[in-house]
């Protein structure tokens, strides 16, 4: 059934995208599309632990719901995927010097709010440990055994200088915008984080 | 979302016990959906959890997943939710 529809949607619209509500496709392009939007896609932009956890706990919620996750670490999110105490590899003063300052691994990452030179950040951990809650590192690692599927913006490791082998092996794809775009038309729950 | 009255459910024996005492969102529903996986169709479940999201995220989770929701015995704190597993994943 699935690939029929498929068929008659692509028919319908000329292959152009899934809008094309004609009159003789508007039945069963409406089949097709409630089977393909089921993806739930996050663009991880930020990388403050707090809002890295928000995107990890939609991500693991949305897996055990047997959706199929895609989340899509771009700029300050690519420290995420840093590997924690890698080399400054960069490349050029502006960047070996920016890889000082902007320390990647999931056990950097700062508060969004009240980080106060890492003492409210370290509070905030003891809380969080002590609530049971599962750390960034746990966190990537269960979404990871999960099937979320973790892609590394290509851009952002190109300006910052972040070379692939200072990039953490649980990355199944290291890709661009098109990529993303790919899974959030065919996704339900599209973020931005 | 209102659930099945405790009467229903003082006598229901389940065939799994799952410990999510203290862990918070989304972790129960994760540890749900693991061993949900491995059990057998027809088969109930029981979730001990302390986190009161669980009243409302479990009738959403047995929804969206097709299993079915059978109801939460709520006692100082702690929530035990039943489900049985409706549907093969």
């Amino acid at each position: 059934m699935t690939a029929k529809s498929e068929e008659v949607t692509k028919t319908a619209n000329g292959g152009l995208g899934d809008n094309g509500h004609t009159v003789a496709g508007a039945e069963p392009a409406a089949v097709a599309t409630k089977e393909t939007k089921n993806k739930v896609t996050i663009v991880v932009f930020s990388g403050e632990i707090d809002k890295v956890l928000a995107a990890f706990n939609i991500a693991v919620g949305a897996a055990s719901m047997g959706k199929e996750v895609t989340l899509f670490f771009t700029f300050w999110g690519l420290n995420v995927l840093r590997k924690n105490n890698a080399k400054n590899t960069a490349k050029g003063w502006m960047k070996r010097m920016f890889g000082w300052m902007n320390k990647g691994g999931t056990e950097k990452l700062p508060l969004s709010k009240f980080h106060m030179a890492g003492a409210g950040t370290s509070m905030m951990k003891t809380l969080m440990r002590r609530h049971k809650m599962p750390s960034p590192e746990e966190m990537l690692i269960l979404a990871k055994e999960l099937g979320v599927k973790i892609v590394a913006c290509t851009i952002t490791m190109g300006i910052m200088g972040i070379e692939k082998s200072a990039l953490r092996d649980e990355i199944d794809i290291h890709a661009g915008v098109i990529t993303y775009l790919a899974e959030a038309e065919e996704s339900s729950v599209n973020l931005f984080i | 979302m209102t659930g099945t009255t405790t009467a229903d459910l003082t006598n229901i024996s389940a065939d799994e016990t799952l410990d999510a005492y203290g862990l918070l969102c989304p972790m129960p529903i994760v540890m749900t959906a693991k061993i949900v996986k491995a059990m057998a169709v027809g088969q109930v479940l029981e979730v001990v959890a302390t986190d009161e999201g669980i009243k409302e995220d479990m009738p959403a989770w047995c929804e969206s997943t097709g299993n079915e929701y059978l109801g939460v015995r709520e006692k100082d704190g702690e929530y035990r939710v039943f489900l049985k597993k409706s549907a093969a994943q």
